[in-house]
């Protein structure tokens, strides 16, 4: 077991020069031949943000306190699962030339990916805490407590990287299912409406949605200024390792075969 | 010592159906119980074994396995039947030239190659500046990588491999990198390594360079293991095989 753990530790080691390298890649790769670059990070949450309080401030905004901080605490931890779930599914295929041609770990290009959206998805996160102070909500010391769902979260999204690029290999459709499943995740996942309209019953079906626990974690600190229970808690962490889980026992399975299909 | 043992080694692509026709199909084509899985041989029963300092040259006309033979011998792909050992770090020369990232520059082109090959970052920025001085880039250093010639990719990405002594070299049809003078000046390098003791897989369609240099011949053709052995035997009956066909 020991002896197990140091070969992993080497191997890391052996490919944290590579790994490095492919983070800087794909963060360059985003915004090179932009004008605006990495303002776009942070640009294109805002715009977003900006359309959807125009829409939906009269129809959900009159009941519900921080209206703002609400939808924009919903569309930052939805957009980060998308961005980064997307980029993971696309990451072994995009890199098929590479792959096909030297024998390095493929799971690095998914977890650089990932990495790269992590650093955007910070870009947003300070946006976001302006528009909190700007909304008048005093900073609390109990916003440190943020970081265990965005952990969580990133494990999250690894774990469904390693699902979605596994199966991107082999059936290409996948991306247009995926697509509409991200699509109907979003409306079920009360970014611009409240659950509280719906009988308490229902209002428990929410809690079946990952993306709606992290939404509501955030909510729950920033808004409420409350901590959340013992059970957030688990089931923040129960969801990232058992997508994780299912997906490396998926990558361990397959990686070696979907050199017969790219 | 042997270097290289392969023991009845095959490989099989999953072709056709399967990857092109998508999730939907498949679930109806196994609903109705007409999807079938395709596998076409791109390898089939190869065996043979090298010694330390053996040069293997690779012949067989197009689509006779010879790069996915290179493929797994280099790690990249794993048999779906028989054993294999390969003992020594490798370098493999796989079609050269591809795999850079063209919106790159040429500079974090050779650092992210040199990564991949497992190179470390220190070594890397001792050796850059050797790197482009073989491979006569200087003043690209800072261009985008799309924008050089397929010439100049290739000499890039000869320079990168070539940079460390492997045990065991793999040469998919690099020895015609580059122009005349860059040709001989990667042949040398290559001669230099071969020298040096390294054990050398070389696929070709030059029959004289084959000669020339390889001390053994492995002969595909078809997925199938034709022959194996000394170098002109072989390279005779293939000889005979090309001018009948």
């Amino acid at each position: 077991m020991l002896q197990k753990l140091t070969a992993q530790i080497r191997q890391v080691k052996k490919y944290q020069f590579l790994f490095s390298e492919l983070v800087k890649r794909d963060f360059k790769k985003k915004y090179k031949r932009t004008i605006l670059g990495m303002f776009w990070s942070i640009l294109s949450p805002l715009l977003q943000l900006a359309v959807m309080a125009v829409v939906f401030t009269k129809f959900f905004g009159r009941n519900t306190e921080h209206y703002i901080i609400y939808l924009f605490s919903g569309n930052l931890i939805f957009s980060f699962y998308k961005d980064s779930t997307n980029g993971g599914m696309h990451a072994l295929m995009s890199n098929a030339n590479i792959i096909k041609k030297i024998n390095v770990p493929k799971y690095l290009f998914m977890l650089s990916k990932e990495v790269s959206s992590c650093i955007n998805f910070g870009l947003t996160l300070i946006i976001y805490f302006i528009f909190v102070a700007i909304d008048g909500i005093p900073f609390s010391f109990r916003f440190f407590l943020l970081l265990y769902p965005v952990a969580c979260l990133l494990i999250f999204n690894i774990g469904v990287g390693f699902i979605l690029s596994a199966l991107f290999v082999i059936f290409k459709d996948i991306q247009y299912l995926y697509d509409i499943f991200t699509q109907l995740l979003m409306y079920l996942s009360a970014i611009f409406y409240t659950v509280s309209v719906y009988p308490e019953k229902i209002q428990k079906l929410f809690y079946f949605n990952p993306v709606y626990v992290y939404i509501t974690y955030f909510r729950r600190i920033v808004i409420d200024g409350v901590i959340p229970g013992v059970k957030y808690h688990l089931l923040c962490i129960g969801y990232a390792a058992a997508v994780l889980i299912i997906g490396m026992v998926i990558y361990k399975k397959y990686n070696y075969k979907f050199m017969y299909y790219i | 010592m042997k270097k290289i043992e392969l023991n009845n080694v095959s490989v099989s692509y999953i072709v056709g159906d399967f990857t092109n026709i998508g999730l939907k199909d498949v679930i109806i084509q196994k609903i109705k119980g007409t999807y079938v899985q395709k596998e076409f041989m791109a390898l089939n029963d190869i065996s043979f074994s090298l010694n330390e300092g053996e040069l293997l040259g690779i012949i067989g006309t197009n689509g006779a396995g010879k790069s996915t033979l290179c493929k797994v011998i280099s790690g990249i792909m794993r048999p779906t039947a028989g054993t294999m050992a390969v003992r020594g770090s490798i370098a493999s020369l796989l079609e050269l030239g591809t795999g850079f990232d063209g919106d790159l520059t040429v500079r974090e082109n050779t650092f992210l190659r040199g990564a991949m090959l497992g190179y470390t970052r220190e070594f890397m920025n001792q050796t850059y500046d050797s790197i482009i001085e073989f491979a006569e880039l200087k003043e690209f250093e800072d261009r985008k990588f799309s924008h050089l010639s397929s010439g100049m990719k290739s000499r890039l990405a000869f320079s990168i491999a070539c940079l460390v002594k492997p045990e065991i070299l793999i040469l998919d049809e690099v020895l015609s990198v580059g122009d005349g003078a860059f040709r001989k000046k990667s042949e040398k390098k290559m001669l230099e390594i071969i020298d040096g003791g390294a054990t050398t897989l070389l696929v070709s369609h030059s029959l004289a360079q084959i000669r020339r240099m390889a001390t053994k011949v492995l002969w595909l053709e078809k997925g199938k293991q034709v022959d194996f052995g000394e170098t002109k035997e072989i390279c005779d009956k293939y000889d005979e095989y090309l001018k009948k066909k």
